[in-house]
Order: C-alpha cells, then structure tokens, then sequence
C-alpha cells in the first residue's frame, strides 16, 4: 500500500475545501470497507486521505415537505433497521439487509455505498489491463470472465457493473442526491449521480473533485413507496452480490396499474431504471402478460455476453414476481 | 515503531515527528488505553496483533470476507482487516480477550464449548465477537433479511430462528463445516438471560 497522510475532516466545507484544493489523489473516507480493500489491493493508491466518516451526517431528518432526509455518514446496518424506512420505503430497508454481512454494514455509510466501485474481477487486478483503473489498457472482460458484468448500458471500453444494492433501490424510490462542492449545495436525482461508461469508463459519476456528498434524501411516504420491495438472486443463500436483482413500486385501482417504479440491479453500471417498462405498464391491466410484455420492450435493449445471457430471464423473472408480490395477483 | 508510556503521550491525531504518514493514536482496548504511533495505513487487525500483542484476533482473508478479524467497536460488530487504526477514535475496541470477566468465560464462549462449536479454532474468536455482536442487534430490535417483510424485527434475539441465526451469522466462513454447532451454540445464549455485563457496548 502507498503511504498516505491521514486527516479527520472538521466539517464538511473544510473537507471539501480542503480536497478541492488539493491533487485528484487526496480523497474522502467513510467506513473504508470498499477504499481499505482497494488500497491493499493496489487499485487506489490516494497520498492523502481525509476521514469524513465521524462528521455530523449520521441522522435521519423528516423534512418540512415530509421527505426523509439520510445523512451520508449514517451506516447501513442503522439505516436497513430504522422501522420509518422500513415500514415506509420498505425496498430501500430490505435492499441494505440484504447486502453485504452484518460487520460491513456497521461500518459502510450511505454515501460510501453510493460511490463505491465496481466488483469486476480485471477492475480489482492491477496485473490485468483495465480502462476503468488504468485508461487505455482495453478491457478483456468482454472476451473473457464476465458472467457478473453488463447486459446494457455497457460501451466497448467497459462492461462493469455497480455492486449497489441499496442505489437500486433508491433509484426505484426517486432519491435525490445532496451534494456540497467548493461552489455550494446542489441536489441531483439518482440517476444523475451515475453515469454510463460511453468510451471514459474511468469516471462512474458525475461528481467533480471535492464534491462531497452529503446526504440522500427520500419524497415523501406515500401509497407507492409503501408498496415497494426489493428481490435478489445470488449464487449463495447470503453475503454475495447479486446476480440479478429488482426494486420495485407499484399502486393499482381496479386491476389497473396506477404508477409503477422498476430498477434493476447487477445488469448495468449503475441502477438500471426501467423507464421504457415503466411507462409501458401504467394504464394497463395488472397481470402478469401485460407485465412481461412492458419489461420485454425494456430488456430488448440488453446486449448480453456469452456468460450473462442468463440475466435477461433472470432480470425478467424477478421483476414480474416483484409486482405480482406487490400486487397480491396469482404468481 | 514503539509503544509509548501514557505519561509522555502526544495528543491523538499528532503526526509522528519525522514522519508525515504515522499518526498518534490513543486506542482503548478491553477497557485499557495504550498510546502509539502507527503508520496510517496500519488496519486496527495489525495494530491488535502486532503492536499490542492481542493475536487472539485472527487475520484470515484480510479483505473482510471472511470474518475472522471480527471484533467489537462501541458493541457494533466490525471487520478489524478493513477499520485503520488512525480511523478509530475515540471508540473502545472489544476483542476476544476482553469477553471474559475475570475467570468467568463470557456466556458465547462457554455455549461454543458445551456445543463444540469449532473444529480447528481459527474463525472461533471472529465467530464468537460477532454472535456477540449479533444477539445485541437483535436485541435492539433489528431485523434481517430473512425477517418477514412486514415485522419491523424481533422483540429480542430470545425470538431468533435457526434460520435468522444463519442469515445474521452470514459474514462468518467456517473451513472446517461446524455451522450446525455454531448455531446451536448461539441458540442457547440467545434463549438465555444477558445481562449489561455481556453486551461491551
């Protein structure tokens, strides 16, 4: 590991002043459970790091409108167990139990979650070449091991996947993104936090340097993020990523679909809004034909590799049984 | 590299005179501070095993796969192979040494050897520190992802399932098999009374 000078952020605008102004190589920790391994591993390799995990974002606030607002620095395992979210945004609740182990999400943040990096086996080896660690190298992903990676939203320099479970199901939910840099607060949606790989895969959003988040702020409860779940496939009972995953929301009056949220997870760099599936199924007859049919004009689009084809079903299974759970139709 | 006597203790967070990347640290383990310097990119499972000679820890993947680091953090269960020693704090680190009341074994220690719960010993001090950790979480009421999605959690971890004890254990790898021990042993404390005196936190 490189050594690094180590320092405790004393509020969130000295920290942003403090690594705006320094190199692209002095950076923020928070629980450290994706960073720590990354610098043992070699893949980053900061000279600088400064420690924003003790800053006073640890709270859960029900703003005046009666959204909730998620200080970045609070931890998975509190977030997943807070019995507001879980009755009232239940995706997001079973979407953090369902990732990771109970020591790491005691020490994860939610805005460490946000920002960690892809799980992609030649992203983690620094004897591979890689274009999202090291910028012209190629990606032998795509002729190589990527039974874990894309199936859209890939490009031809990269095919990672984001390893977030908790982004899907925030994604699915329309959280916005407090975000503070050297020029003020700004809010972005999910889902412009994230962007695609196009031929820069190095970057996996949109945050400039020193841009710190500060916060993930859900809309209000209402009867769709009350009837939301998230399911995941894996390829053991706990502790793995997902194979497949899918958040879902969805209201019905009548046997018709009022307004439904779709989000896959594991298929894409980043949460996969299924807007094209979305807007398909409202309107529609809540039944698992009018379903499948709305999440096929979405997975059309997939472009899956030799080794994940799997995923397209996969993906497609997990959704209709989502809504149809949600729905309380026959399977 | 040495150990410094809390008498000539610079104050946490200080750099090392001549070297920029080492750091003062004041880390509490089982209810003793000791004051050192580390190289910041020391993780709180070197710093246990290496400097203050707690080896009762055990490194065993060291990319927080496989739990066998697992110690206390303010009573929260945590991967040490991944904690910096500099991050640390002010929080009080229990590890496997520091469960037992004088000659009294801790509640979990005793059920893994009423249970068998091992069969080499090298994930037992990880196993034991997060059941710990795990019976308090349940305690507070916590769920899992095997919890049904409409309860908000259990009363108390007395409620836990076999399964729950599974899913809640799941960041804990044992090579030698001994799941179906290890869970009857977490059974028995579960069911049983704690007191204050169990829970570090």
């Amino acid at each position: 590991m490189r050594e690094f000078h180590y320092e405790r952020a004393a509020s969130p605008s000295a920290a942003v002043a403090t690594v705006t102004a320094a190199d692209t190589d002095t950076v923020y920790l928070g629980g450290g459970t994706n960073l720590v391994d990354l610098m043992k591993l070699g893949v980053a390799r900061p000279s600088r790091v400064v420690d924003v995990s003790g800053l006073p974002l640890d709270g859960l606030q029900t703003l005046p409108g009666g959204g909730l607002l998620i200080g970045a620095a609070v931890r998975n395992s509190v977030l997943g167990s807070d019995p507001q979210v879980r009755h009232a945004y239940p995706a997001l609740s079973q979407a953090l139990l369902a990732g990771a182990s109970g020591q790491i999400r005691n020490m994860a943040t939610v805005g460490g979650n946000l920002l960690q990096r892809t799980r992609c086996g030649y992203f983690n080896d620094i004897a591979k070449p890689c274009n999202k660690r090291e910028p012209g190298t190629g990606c032998p992903a795509r002729t190589g091991v990527h039974r874990d990676l894309a199936i859209i939203g890939h490009s031809a320099a990269c095919i990672a996947t984001h390893p977030s479970d908790m982004a899907v199901a925030l994604s699915a939910l329309d959280a916005r993104v407090h975000v503070l840099g050297s020029d003020g607060t700004r809010v972005v949606q999910l889902d412009e936090l994230y962007r695609l790989p196009g031929d820069s895969p190095k970057w996996d959003t949109t945050l400039r340097h020193g841009d710190l988040i500060t916060g993930v702020e859900l809309p209000p409860p209402s009867g769709l993020t009350r009837r939301s779940m998230y399911r995941k496939a894996r390829d053991r009972a706990s502790y793995a990523f997902a194979a497949g995953a899918v958040a879902a929301a969805v209201t019905v009056t009548d046997g018709t679909v009022d307004d439904v949220r779709i989000s896959f997870g594991a298929i894409a760099p980043r949460p996969w809004r299924a807007r094209i599936a979305e807007q398909e199924l409202v309107g529609r007859p809540a039944d698992a034909r009018h379903i499948g049919a709305a999440l096929d004009l979405e997975l059309v689009h997939a472009r899956p590799f030799p080794d994940n084809a799997f995923k397209v079903p996969l993906s497609r299974r997990l959704a209709v049984s989502a809504l149809l759970g949600l729905i309380g139709g026959p399977r | 590299m040495t150990i410094l006597s809390p008498t000539s203790a610079p104050r946490a967070g200080d750099r090392a005179d001549s070297r920029p990347t080492e750091t003062f640290v004041h880390l509490t383990v089982n209810g003793t501070t000791h004051t050192l310097a580390v190289d910041n990119r020391t993780s709180l499972l070197d710093a246990l095993r290496d400097r203050l000679e707690l080896t009762g820890t055990k490194k065993g993947c060291d990319h927080g796969q496989c739990g066998a680091c697992t110690v206390l953090l303010d009573g929260d269960r945590i991967n040490a192979c991944l904690q910096l020693a500099v991050a640390v704090g002010d929080r009080s680190v229990t590890t496997i040494e520091g469960l037992a009341a004088d000659d009294a074994l801790h509640p979990m220690q005793q059920a893994f050897l009423d249970h068998d719960g091992y069969q080499c010993g090298y994930c037992t001090p990880g196993q034991i520190c997060s059941a710990v950790g795990a019976l308090a979480e349940a305690d507070r009421g916590w769920p899992s992802h095997v919890t049904p999605p409409g309860d908000t959690g259990p009363a108390s971890a007395a409620e836990l399932s076999a399964d729950e004890i599974r899913e809640r254990l799941s960041g804990n790898l044992c090579r030698c098999g001994a799941y179906v021990n290890i869970v009857t042993a977490v059974q028995q404390v579960a069911a049983g009374p704690r007191t204050d005196a169990d829970d570090p936190s």
